[in-house]
C-alpha cells in the first residue's frame, strides 16, 4: 500500500517539474523580442528593459529556470505587469472563488447525474429512459458557455429568478454551478445507468427480489451501493472536465475566479498573470488525480497490483 | 518465395476483418448512428458549397435591419450588424469543417508515429515521450490550447495548430497501447521471421491494424476540435470579428441576450448538433468497425 503511495508520489515530481517547465517557457517561446511584445509596441525602452531584467530574459536559460522554481517554492509567482501588484494577491481573491464554483458544480454534476442514472435504469428502454438518455446526450455535446447563456436567457432574462451574472449571495452561484455541472452530470448518468443495470442482473440481486424484500431496498440498499464503485471513479476524472470548465463558466457569468482571471491575463498580455493561473489549474489537476489514485487503491486493494 | 508466404500475412493484418460489407451492414443497423451520419452529411455539404447555399452574404451588413428575428427572407434572422445568421452559420460549418480536419491532420501526423515507435521500441525513447505526454495531459482540457494561444497570439490559425497539439497526446497513448498489444502477435513474429525490416513491420503490418481505432478516434477528436476551437473563439481568444467562427458569433452576440435572444440560440445550436453528429457517428463506426469494442 504504502509502496504504491510512494511510487505514485514519485511518478508526480516530474510530471510537476514538467507543468512548472512549460509554464515557464510559455513566455520565452513568444515569437519576436518577448520583453517588447509583453510591455506592448507603445512601452518607452526603460520599461521594456526593466521587463526584461524582472522577468529574467537577460540571463542563461538554466538559471532563469533555477530561478523560477527557487521562486515559486517560496511563493513568488511575480508581479502583474498592468497593476504591479503581486499576482499572489490576486490568486488569494480568485481562488477560493473557483473552488467554491467547481465544487458546487460537482454536487451538481454527481446528484444530478446518480439520480439520472437510477432513474433510467430501473426502467430500461422505458420512454422515461430513453428521455433521460437523450438529455445526457444532448448535454454531452452542448458547450458549456452556450447552455450557460441559455440559463441565463431562461432563469434570469424570462423568468426573473435568478441573477444572471455577477457574485455575492448564493443565488448568484446556482446558475454558474448548474452550467458547469451539467457535462459532468450527463457523463455520470451514463456510467450510472450502464453499472446499475450489470447489477440489477447478477444474482445477488435476484436473491434479494426472491426473498421479498421491496423494490426500492432491492435498489437502494443492495444494487446502488455495489453500481457506485466505478461511478466514483469517473466522478474523480471529471476533475479535469470541471477545472477547464470552470475558465468558460467563469466568463460567461463573469464569476471573479482563477480561469477569468487566465483570460484575461492573456487578453491584456499580462504574462504573470497567465502563467500563474495555468499553474495553479495546472498542480491543482495534478494533485486531485494523485488523490484520487490513492483513495482508489485504498478502496480497492486490485489496483495496487496491476 | 516470400512473397507467396507473405500474400496471407498481408491478408491477416487488414483492418476490417470481415471485409467492408460486414461493417456496413453493422453500421446500417444503428440508427442513432445513421442520424449522425445525416447530421454529418449536412455540416460537410453546407461547408463545401458554402458560397452555393448561403442566401447572402456573410460579411454583408444592413444597419437598418439590426437584430431583427427570424423572416421569411432571413430564416434565422439578424445580427447586431444586420449580417444574416443563416449565411453566417452556412459559412461557419465551413470554418468549423477546416478546423477540425487541420486539428486532427495534426494529431494523427505526429502523434501516431510517436506512438507506434514508442509503442514498438520501448525503453529510454518510450519513457521520455511518455512523460512528456503526462505533462501534455496535466494540463485538464482546455487549458493547454489556452497556454499555446497565449504562446502563439490570438488568431484562428494558431487555434488550430493549438488545437491540434492538445489532440497528440490522446492519439500516442492510443496508438502505443495497440502497437505494445500488437507487436508479440504471431503475424508480426512471423514478418519479422521472413525477415522484414522495422519500417516495414511498422508501416505494413502494425499500423494497418490501429487504423480502426484511429479512424474512431479521429471522428471523436473532430467533436472535441470543433468544440475547444468555439470556445478559443468564445473567450475571445480564437477566431476575431468579422469572421463568421460560431464560437466568436456566440461572443459577439451574448451581449444581445435580452434584446435578440435568436442571435445566441442559433450559433449554440449548430455547434452543439454537429459536435452530437460526430459523436454518434463516431460511437457507430467503433462499434461497427470492431463490436468488442463497444462501451
Amino acid at each position: 500500500m504504502w509502496a504504491y503511495i510512494a511510487k505514485r508520489l514519485l511518478l508526480t515530481i516530474p510530471v510537476l517539474i514538467g507543468v512548472s517547465f512549460v509554464v515557464f517557457v510559455m513566455v520565452r517561446i513568444i515569437p519576436g523580442d518577448p520583453a517588447q511584445i509583453i510591455a506592448g509596441e507603445a512601452a518607452t525602452r526603460e520599461f521594456v528593459e526593466e521587463l526584461r531584467r524582472e522577468l529574467g530574459l537577460d540571463r542563461p536559460i538554466v538559471v532563469q529556470f533555477g530561478d523560477f522554481l527557487a521562486r515559486l517554492l517560496r511563493g513568488d509567482l511575480g508581479r502583474s505587469i498592468r497593476s504591479r501588484i503581486p499576482v499572489v494577491e490576486d490568486l488569494k481573491v480568485r481562488i477560493p472563488n473557483t473552488v467554491i464554483l467547481a465544487a458546487a458544480g460537482m454536487v451538481v454534476a454527481t446528484s444530478l447525474g446518480v439520480l439520472a442514472g437510477i432513474v433510467s435504469a430501473v426502467r430500461p428502454y422505458s420512454l422515461l429512459d430513453t428521455a433521460v438518455m437523450l438529455l445526457a446526450l444532448a448535454g454531452l455535446s452542448m458547450p458549456v458557455f452556450w447552455s450557460g447563456l441559455m440559463l441565463i436567457l431562461l432563469f434570469a432574462v424570462m423568468l426573473g429568478w435568478l441573477p444572471a451574472v455577477g457574485t455575492g449571495s448564493w443565488a448568484h452561484l446556482i446558475l454558474p454551478a448548474v452550467t458547469l455541472g451539467l457535462t459532468s452530470a450527463a457523463i455520470i448518468a451514463r456510467m450510472t445507468r450502464s453499472s446499475m443495470l450489470e447489477v440489477l442482473r447478477s444474482d445477488y440481486i435476484r436473491t434479494a427480489r426472491a426473498k421479498g424484500l421491496a423494490e426500492a431496498t432491492v435498489v437502494n440498499r443492495h444494487a446502488l451501493r455495489n453500481a457506485l464503485i466505478p461511478v466514483i471513479t469517473v466522478v474523480g476524472l471529471q476533475t479535469g472536465n470541471l477545472l477547464s470548465g470552470a475558465v468558460l463558466t467563469e466568463s460567461v457569468f463573469a464569476w471573479p475566479g482563477v480561469g477569468r482571471l487566465m483570460v484575461e491575463g492573456i487578453q491584456t498580455r499580462d504574462y504573470p498573470i497567465v502563467q500563474a493561473a495555468v499553474l495553479v489549474v495546472a498542480l491543482t489537476f495534478v494533485i486531485v488525480n494523485l488523490v484520487v489514485d490513492v483513495l482508489y487503491a485504498v478502496v480497492d486493494p486490485r489496483i495496487r497490483y496491476e | 518465395m516470400s512473397e507467396t508466404v507473405e500474400r496471407p500475412l498481408v491478408a491477416s493484418t487488414r483492418p476490417f476483418a470481415g471485409g467492408a460489407a460486414r461493417v456496413w451492414r453493422q453500421f446500417k443497423r444503428n440508427r442513432a448512428g445513421l442520424v449522425g451520419g445525416v447530421i454529418i452529411l449536412a455540416f460537410l455539404l453546407a461547408g463545401l458549397l458554402a458560397p452555393l447555399l448561403a442566401p447572402y452574404d456573410p460579411y454583408d451588413t444592413y444597419l437598418e435591419r439590426t437584430l431583427e428575428g427570424p423572416s421569411r427572407d432571413s430564416w434565422l434572422g439578424r445580427d447586431e450588424l444586420g449580417r444574416d445568421i443563416l449565411t453566417r452559420l452556412i459559412y461557419g460549418a465551413r470554418l468549423s469543417l477546416v478546423i477540425g480536419v487541420i486539428a486532427v491532420a495534426i494529431g494523427v501526423v505526429i502523434g501516431v508515429p510517436t506512438g507506434a515507435l514508442s509503442g514498438y521500441y520501448g525503453g529510454a525513447a518510450d519513457l521520455v515521450v511518455q512523460r512528456v505526454i503526462d505533462i501534455m495531459l496535466a494540463f485538464p482540457g482546455i487549458l493547454l490550447a489556452i497556454v499555446l494561444v497565449a504562446v502563439l497570439g490570438v488568431g484562428l490559425p494558431q487555434v488550430m495548430v493549438a488545437v491540434g497539439v492538445v489532440s497528440i497526446p490522446t492519439y500516442t497513448r492510443l496508438v502505443r497501447g495497440q502497437v505494445l498489444a500488437l507487436r508479440s502477435q504471431d503475424f508480426v513474429e512471423a514478418a519479422r521471421a521472413l525477415g522484414a525490416g522495422t519500417a516495414r513491420i511498422i508501416t505494413r503490418h502494425i499500423l494497418p491494424n490501429t487504423l480502426a481505432v484511429v479512424i474512431v478516434q479521429s471522428t471523436l477528436q473532430i467533436a472535441a476540435a470543433i468544440l475547444s476551437a468555439a470556445a478559443l473563439g468564445f473567450l475571445g481568444l480564437g477566431a476575431q470579428p468579422p469572421q463568421a467562427e460560431w464560437g466568436a458569433m456566440l461572443s459577439s452576440a451574448r451581449q444581445y441576450l435580452r434584446l435578440a435572444p435568436h442571435t445566441v440560440v442559433a450559433p449554440g445550436l449548430a455547434i452543439m448538433i454537429t459536435v452530437l453528429g460526430f459523436n454518434l457517428l463516431g460511437d457507430a463506426i467503433r462499434d461497427a468497425l470492431d463490436p468488442r469494442m463497444r462501451l
